[in-house]
């Protein structure tokens, strides 16, 4: 669309600005005052420069919840996009399960976070939860907390169950606009169906997939409430995450300047990966 | 093969529906149930634990306080995202393009990074423990993602309906209010859908912000679970009645739920 030059239209965005400045400007000025001086309280600072910055850059610490926070958002983009896409290919197209199919889909992602991680703790618990107790019924020595692989791969499932749901949607929003005559055309010719997935479904999920990595990128980047419920970052730190490790340092230590330093830097990485992101999606809308 | 192909959807839903039916089966079970068998169904079938929480009000206030605030919020965020997302969607103007991805990297901030300063900035201006604290605080995720799927849905909208009314001799605030509004209920309607949703599941800044007076049936529940010992009953009836809410707003948007996560961009 050709859109005019009018800069009265700055009138109409204001609301919008100032209520989203007043949330995100102040606190994020607080976090940076904290991230260049030392505080003992009262209101007395004293400037520290770069001190927090390469104390966390070099930290062993940070260095480990970031490493996890990587592998962690890379194992579940693996298994989320491939399955969220192919649920949606073998999804009906039409009739009463197009309904049925979209309400139940959607149920994991209205549950408030803390309830999923408790939901998962009680299902997976050892003793008394349906897949903990199959698990060890099936001769696998399964206990998410004591055990590092078993945390991981509850914390996994967890993740694909509660999330897998938004690639499906986007994925099957994606498919239903390709037009009818594609497939017809595609018969005629007598395309394979791998062809038809990769020439006709695929570049017209491009669209609807770059908005699923960005949105599960980011959500899975900032992962907080479901993993603290579920294992509390354990067993030791094997799944404490970036947000997990900043909450304990922030509230739980009270080191107020490596946190609000640590802060800034991660902040800074998920501004970084989904500028990238959102390049991409504007070349692609610009395309079409 | 044509034929096999719902066993995928099926495994998936059924995938989707055990835990949740396994909070719904805890939920009916007496203590000593939970804590001493294993059993698949519940054997004496009790509704004790919804009782405790209809007539607790620890327990019932924390969802009218979730309730109170996650609407307050949607209001908020729609009605100060619908003129912006219509600024977007139809001019050009200085710093536009600056200024929605401004908007956007809030949705993507941590709320961890936030935590404590919001903790300490709403504090300073009295506004702690209150519901309208959460609200605004929510608006900080909730307004860029109402901006910007109102926006996806308004570019939708040819432009000649605009000029068309104006030439007829509608006033802007008229034809804003008479024409433009009524022919994106749908994408209104799934706009007040996720700001629900996402103030409804957040609950980290809902935590940090309230004490006792504005405190969130979410956070009733991690306290309930860390102070009066081991009441999984109790603990997954709440959680099982948390996902009443949700159920009910999908069932209304259903049929555009699919597009509303593609941000109105299909």
């Amino acid at each position: 669309m050709n859109k005019t030059i009018n800069q009265k239209a700055w009138f109409f965005v204001i609301p919008v600005f100032v209520l989203v400045a007043f949330n995100a400007i102040i606190p994020l000025m607080t976090v940076v005052n904290y991230a260049f001086q030392e505080t003992f309280g009262n209101n007395v600072f004293m400037w520290e420069g770069t001190r927090w910055f390469k104390q966390i850059m070099l930290s062993e610490r940070f260095h480990a919840s970031l490493g996890r926070q990587f592998l962690f958002t890379f194992i579940i983009l693996f298994i989320q996009i491939p399955l969220g896409i192919a649920i949606a290919l073998t999804m009906p197209k039409e009739g009463v399960g197009v309904p049925v199919c979209l309400v139940l889909m959607s149920m994991p992602l209205l549950i408030p976070w803390n309830v999923v991680g408790a939901m998962w703790n009680i299902f997976a618990l050892p003793d008394i939860g349906f897949l903990g107790h199959s698990l060890n019924a099936l001769g696998f020595d399964y206990n998410f907390t004591q055990q590092i692989g078993d945390a991981w791969f509850t914390t996994i499932l967890m993740d694909v169950w509660h999330w897998t749901s938004l690639v499906v949607l986007l994925s099957y929003a994606g498919l239903q606009s390709i037009q009818p005559a594609y497939y017809q055309a595609a018969e005629i010719d007598g395309a394979s169906r791998w062809a038809v997935f990769t020439k006709i479904e695929l570049p017209k999920m491009k669209k609807v997939l770059t908005i699923a990595i960005l949105l599960r990128f980011m959500d899975s980047f900032m992962i907080y409430t479901e993993p603290f419920v579920l294992t509390g970052g354990g067993p030791g730190n094997a799944t404490a995450f970036l947000s997990i490790d900043l909450v304990k340092m922030a509230l739980g230590q009270f080191d107020l300047g490596p946190a609000a330093a640590m802060s800034l830097i991660y902040f800074f990485i998920v501004l970084l990966v989904c500028w990238v992101f959102y390049t991409l999606m504007m070349r692609n809308e610009g395309n079409q | 093969m044509k034929k096999a192909k719902w066993i995928v959807p099926t495994i998936y839903i059924i995938f989707l529906m055990l835990p949740i039916y396994w909070l719904l089966n805890m939920s009916f079970k007496t203590t000593t149930e939970i804590i001493n068998t294993y059993t698949l169904w519940p054997q004496e079938f009790t509704l004790e634990n919804y009782k405790t929480i209809f007539t607790d009000s620890t327990w019932y206030t924390g969802y009218l306080n979730s309730i109170y605030y996650v609407v307050m919020n949607t209001v908020i965020s729609v009605a100060a995202a619908l003129p912006a997302a219509y600024a977007f969607s139809r001019y050009k103007f200085l710093g536009d393009k600056h200024l929605f991805f401004w908007l956007l990297t809030n949705r993507m901030a941590p709320p961890a990074v936030f935590a404590l300063p919001f903790f300490q900035f709403y504090s300073s201006v009295n506004l702690f423990d209150t519901h309208v604290a959460v609200a605004l605080s929510h608006c900080l995720f909730n307004i860029p993602l109402a901006v910007w799927i109102l926006e996806g849905f308004m570019s939708a909208v040819p432009k000649e309906l605009d000029e068309t009314a104006y030439v007829d001799g509608y006033s802007f605030w008229r034809f804003f209010f008479k024409i433009f509004i009524p022919t994106i209920t749908a994408g209104i309607g799934i706009t007040m859908f996720f700001c629900f949703m996402f103030s409804w599941v957040e609950l980290l800044l809902a935590k940090t912000l309230t004490a006792v007076a504005a405190k969130p049936i979410a956070a009733t529940m991690t306290r309930t679970a860390s102070t009066s010992g081991y009441e999984l009953g109790l603990l997954a009836a709440a959680g099982s009645l948390t996902i009443i809410p949700g159920a009910i707003v999908i069932y209304f948007v259903r049929n555009y739920i699919a597009k509303g996560f593609a941000l109105g961009r299909v």
